[in-house]
């Protein structure tokens, strides 16, 4: 989307609005918090999304202390268990229990997902703060290198490197990663071109500072709300690319369970059990319809010009 | 006007050309030999380096990736290491289920995502339009190769109506090939649309706000007439900017896809490929894939200015 150009739109008196907005938000700073929590509670598709979100993270930590039965088991003479008191959604065609492999699913889902935003967002915002620091032909270079980068979708990357080092969840995180930097540095780039322009960076600047402290003091802060709502959607983006790698057999390896790969062993059995499909697909679609979701709802509790467009 | 195609077409040039020293950087100058990945590692170092000869591996790493793009070039991409054929053959085969595979969803997803996007901005806020969106919000957040499972699930396993995977090929006319594409086009297509849905209702409805649509309405022309004649033509740039970057995801969509179904395209080739170490088949594909991306990208670039000539003036 044009947001410069919208931007532009803008009456004078919502630029106004705007920023007394801004300042009363900075004078009654836990005044500004407390209504932000009531807001958000009143916001269905953000507490949907928190809820859904809480979930799988929740399934992750849980995870890591208690699973119902190991996740690393092998009971072949239990395989293909239906779903019982013992095992709630059944067995697998090695006799692990599914419950165990969701929940610790969850965190290798997790933890790709961290690792890679944040590779994204660390070379990303970074050189989108660059970009729109120094302007002129380092700002041409880093968007010219960012536009090539979408060429190579993280399957294709992910492909190479596979192709090189061998197939693994390092391939699966560096290929994400990797994938999430051009966008990352659009969006910062963006919006830091238009805090750039406002008065206050003037101000900064005749008050002797230089780029680097205005990008850290009044950039940064400024745009944070942008990125931490673009960083939720790209984590649901990454969980996608990671669910697609394992399923692949490019991404997390055996023995290490992963929804991905739980859907790959899945589909020899479908005429056997059809529902060890369904399970880490749904899990897989809850996690990213929960991101989507907290990312869309925090968008419009963060920026609330942009509600009116929905 | 040619200044700007002069641009564009430089652009693409370049990008290509940083495309093809990425991917022969990565996949022909990282660690080991790809005669030592294919013989094993515990092959004798004379066969090895025998091999490496064979296969011109000696020569300096420039020299090579020159020979590489004079080889695109003139359509010689060299022999694969393992069936000893033309690599342009083996791809032009696998070629011939992939694009139509990558049409077929494309014009789906098109066709789906303009009527949702359409529908929903015309009924802004009302029980369809809440619907049809609720729905793409669902649609976004699954993974296509898992609805690709369920859709075998529906039409393979329970109705048996349609093949759980293969491909019937084109010889026995158009519609077996067709069919089995079926399911797979459409996997791919529903995830996608469900984005495109959303862009094209938020792109229609920041239209419709627009003065030139109150002025149509005053003069008298009716909302539909209004709709299809003046509010879509303008509304369709970020549309096709969006299906310009989905055409990426479309490709590596059919890598999964072509996995889901077992269909002998262009993602299969990829794989059997890693698995057997032949480099310059993955090379080569690679490039190809990531060629289609630039330059489906290009052709929308261009096309923008033809949709809305505005655009080349500020772009000079």
């Amino acid at each position: 989307m044009p947001s410069s150009t919208r931007a532009s739109r803008w009456p004078t008196c919502e630029r106004a609005a705007d920023r007394i907005r801004r300042h009363r938000g900075n004078r009654t700073g836990r005044a500004a918090a407390t209504g932000f929590w009531r807001r958000a509670l009143r916001h269905r598709s953000f507490v949907l999304g928190a809820v859904l979100s809480l979930l799988v993270l929740g399934a992750a930590l849980l995870s890591l202390v208690w699973t119902p039965w190991s996740a690393y088991d092998i009971d072949v003479a239990s395989k293909l268990h239906p779903p019982s008191a013992a095992h709630w959604l059944g067995t697998d065609v090695l006799g692990r229990d599914i419950v165990s492999l969701l929940l610790v699913g969850a965190r290798s889902t997790i933890m790709v997902g961290v690792i890679a935003v944040g590779i994204g967002l660390s070379f990303g915002v970074g050189l989108g703060l660059i970009a729109a620091a120094r302007k002129g032909w380092t700002e041409e270079l880093i968007m010219r290198m960012s536009d090539f980068t979408f060429a190579f979708p993280a399957v294709l990357s992910a492909i190479m490197l596979a192709a090189v080092a061998g197939p693994g969840m390092v391939t699966s995180i560096t290929a994400i990663g990797i994938f999430q930097i051009p966008t990352f540095v659009r969006v910062t780039r963006g919006s830091a071109n238009a805090i750039w322009a406002r008065e206050f960076v003037l101000a900064a600047r005749a008050a002797g500072k230089g780029s680097f402290r205005i990008t850290i003091e009044h950039v940064l802060p400024n745009i944070l709300s942008i990125l931490i709502v673009q960083a939720t959607i790209q984590f649901a983006l990454a969980i996608l690319a990671e669910a697609a790698l394992s399923y692949l057999g490019l991404g997390t390896q055996p023995p290490q369970p992963s929804w991905g790969r739980m859907l790959n062993d899945a589909q020899t059995l479908l005429f056997q059990s059809p529902m060890l499909a369904v399970y880490p697909g749904a899990a897989i679609a809850i996690a990213v319809l929960g991101l989507n979701l907290l990312g869309d709802g925090l968008r419009d509790l963060l920026d609330p010009r942009l509600a009116r467009e929905r | 006007m040619s200044v700007f195609f002069l641009r564009r077409i430089l652009t693409l040039v370049a990008t290509l050309v940083a495309a093809s020293l990425i991917i022969f950087l990565v996949l022909d100058a990282l660690p080991g030999n790809a005669a030592q990945m294919l013989m094993g590692a515990d092959a004798s170092p004379d066969a090895v380096r025998a091999l490496t000869v064979k296969l011109g591996l000696d020569q300096p790493l420039a020299v090579r990736y020159l020979l590489w793009l004079k080889g695109m070039a003139v359509g010689d991409l060299g022999n694969s290491y393992v069936y000893g054929t033309p690599v342009a053959g083996l791809i032009a085969e696998r070629l011939v289920l992939t694009i139509p595979l990558a049409i077929m969803s494309m014009l789906i997803t098109v066709v789906l995502a303009l009527a949702a996007g359409i529908y929903t901005a015309a009924n802004h806020n009302k029980l369809g339009d809440v619907g049809v969106m609720s729905l793409t919000q669902v649609g976004i957040a699954l993974p296509n190769f898992w609805f690709a499972i369920l859709l075998i699930l529906l039409f393979s396993v329970k109705l048996q109506l349609l093949s759980a995977g293969g491909f019937a090929g084109w010889d026995d006319g158009i519609w077996p090939g067709i069919r089995s594409l079926l399911l797979p086009s459409i996997s791919l297509a529903v995830v996608q649309a469900a984005i495109l849905a959303r862009v094209t209702r938020s792109a229609v409805l920041e239209v419709l706000r627009e003065d030139f649509v109150r002025t149509a309405r005053a003069k008298g022309l009716g909302k539909r007439e209004v709709l299809w004649r003046h509010v879509l033509r303008n509304a369709m740039i970020p549309v096709m900017t969006v299906m310009g970057l989905q055409f990426a995801n479309l490709l590596a969509g059919t890598i999964v896809i072509e996995n889901v179904f077992y269909l002998p395209g262009l993602g299969r080739l990829i794989f059997q490929s890693i698995a057997n170490r032949d480099l310059i088949v993955v090379r080569n594909c690679v490039m190809l894939l990531a060629a289609m991306v630039v330059i489906v990208n290009f052709v929308v670039d261009v096309l923008y200015a033809f949709i809305d000539p505005r655009i080349k003036v500020a772009n000079l």
